[in-house]
């Protein structure tokens, strides 16, 4: 039972929890590919670059988050998502709109937000330093210790605050993502475009809302992403860096341009890698006392730990054999 | 005063002009054809009027009114509703999303549109929460009429509305073309049908090599055996 526990503790709770963020990120990515038609690079710089606003929030208001009960990170992220949507129209403003206007080629977009990743890069060092910084400055992370019902457990389910916090504020993204892409009608709009955008000129649909819109979702989601993971772990500039690539895979695992199918692939992707690197040692303890012939190693892993930023590959090239246009058809919303 | 109206237009992509001083106009009670051999301009025609493609010289007047190089949504906005050829439905969306955004220009209750628009296309009503991309080419044809309906055009443009379709279906199009136009908007559309097609259209627009070869009533057309003998097939 304890073996049990150790594995949902560490692999299926784990496993969530990066996958809540892959899948906020890959939304984001499948969003902006879904209207502007290419890959967007420096998503994950806008998730690293919305934690440091975060940052910047909570050292200045240490005391807003105790007053109300919530970590101070928490309660101003909602303003750094503002502060983050806006940064991203203006991205968009700056550099993108005028390619579009000039009808570049994807590759050339691409390119483009190659080149505002390393701008970003470069501005969030530059503020910020190379350290590691937690969002926690004045207040603890709590950890939730859950006893189970059953006798032969005396191992708890272990969730910590960042970590509900983060499902709960998954849960209350996609519903409200998908009460707007169904019900509202700059949403429709959205996926009409995202369809057939030259219909939907000619509709009469004002497409540069539409693109401003998804700015807005996209930088306000990354801005999300990055200061959950920040919160549950550190927050590093290069924390950009090691999650673009799992971002892509969730995002092309679940059908490129499909938000539901980002969000199942940030899932996939996020519970595959911790269960690569998951160590059976522990859980297979056991089977050594039962059977007295059997030496288990200290680590019994299916990928070591160090290679875990190889795994998004393999679930990448296992689609695009099996499934190429991801779990859920891609290209539209 | 004409609904539409163009004079002497020459348009076309690049450098190479297509059209080489088009002139058409129609009245809000009529229905215009345009017809005539491939590469003759047709559908570059109705391109131009609704500002997809650049017109360099003459003018297109809306009820008087100069629209030359408008964009596409500023037109709808002036009441032009325009059914491209293909792709002409959001195919991943629901016959009564793709109806709605139709009307996305629209910020008053349209709910009586959506009511007059399965009016005119009976099927539509029953297939209302289906993807538009499962329809059949009638059907889809259907919806993006009724897209284009859905501001309460005074005018419709439509590219080929029978193209690739059945015999059976191509009639029920005409039908609903004409029932559309008795409720008072004015229809300009391009046939590859000729001969069906004028036989329902006030006024006919022959073309060939960008330039206006006939210009006559439908009938007249029909009837005329130069046209017959070199547009109709004899």
């Amino acid at each position: 039972m304890n073996e049990f526990i150790f594995f949902f503790n560490s692999v299926v709770i784990n496993g969530a929890v990066i996958g809540s963020i892959y899948a906020m990120g890959a939304i984001g990515v499948t969003l902006v590919f879904g209207i502007l038609r290419f890959a967007h690079f420096a998503h994950a710089d806008m998730m690293t670059l919305g934690a440091f606003l975060v940052l910047i929030l909570t050292a200045l208001f240490p005391a807003v988050g105790p007053a109300i009960g919530l970590p101070t990170a928490f309660v101003m992220m909602p303003v750094a998502m503002v502060a983050t949507a806006f940064i991203a129209v203006g991205i968009d403003k700056l550099f993108y709109k005028k390619l579009r206007e000039n009808n570049v080629k994807p590759v050339v977009m691409v390119m483009a937000s190659v080149g505002v990743t390393l701008m970003l890069q470069g501005l969030i060092r530059f503020l910020a330093g190379t350290g590691t910084q937690s969002l926690y400055i004045d207040d603890r992370k709590a950890i939730f210790r859950i006893d189970l019902p059953f006798e032969s457990a005396s191992r708890n389910l272990v969730v910590t605050e960042p970590q509900l916090l983060l499902f709960l504020f998954l849960a209350f993204a996609v519903i409200a993502l998908h009460l707007f892409l169904n019900k509202s009608r700059l949403g429709k709009a959205m996926r009409a475009m995202s369809d057939n955008p030259d219909l939907a000129k000619v509709s009469g649909i004002n497409t540069n809302t539409v693109v401003g819109v998804t700015w807005i979702i996209a930088g306000s989601l990354a801005c999300a992403a990055g200061t959950l993971l920040s919160l549950d772990v550190t927050l590093k500039p290069d924390l950009s860096f090691m999650i673009l690539l799992p971002i892509f895979a969730a995002a092309i695992v679940g059908g490129v341009g499909s938000p539901y199918g980002a969000l199942a692939g940030g899932f996939v992707v996020g519970l595959t890698e911790t269960l690569a690197v998951f160590n059976w040692t522990f859980v297979l303890r056991p089977l050594e006392q039962a059977i007295p012939s059997l030496d288990l190693p200290n680590t019994l892993a299916f990928v070591p730990t160090e290679y875990k930023i190889t795994i998004p590959f393999f679930i990448l090239l296992a689609i695009l054999i099996w499934r190429p246009t991801g779990l859920f058809k891609g290209k539209i919303l | 005063m004409a609904l539409i109206e163009c004079k002497n237009i020459h348009a076309g992509y690049g450098g190479m002009n297509i059209l080489n001083g088009v002139n058409m106009s129609i009245e809000s009670s009529e229905i215009g054809v345009i017809v005539g051999p491939n590469g003759a301009g047709k559908s570059t025609t109705l391109k131009a009027i609704f500002g997809l493609l650049n017109v360099g010289e003459g003018s297109i007047e809306l009820r008087g009114d100069n629209i030359t190089n408008l964009s596409p949504d500023k037109l709808v906005h002036k009441g032009m509703g325009f059914v491209p050829q293909e792709h002409n439905v959001f195919v991943s969306m629901t016959v009564e999303e793709n109806l709605e955004m139709g009307a996305f220009i629209r910020r008053d209750d349209f709910s009586y549109m959506l009511e007059r628009v399965y009016s005119f296309f009976p099927d539509l009503k029953d297939k209302r929460r289906q993807p538009a991309g499962e329809l059949s080419g009638g059907q889809r044809q259907m919806v993006a009429m009724g897209r284009a309906l859905m501001v309460e055009p005074s005018l419709l443009l439509l590219d080929e509305p029978t193209a690739g379709l059945s015999p059976m279906y191509m009639n029920e199009i005409f039908e609903r073309v004409i029932a559309v136009n008795e409720s008072g908007v004015g229809v300009l559309m391009v046939e590859q049908n000729a001969k069906q097609a004028l036989r329902i259209a006030h006024k006919g627009f022959v073309l060939a090599a960008g330039k206006n070869r006939f210009t006559d009533t439908g009938q007249n057309l029909l009837n005329d055996p130069e046209v017959a003998k070199s547009f109709l097939g004899g």
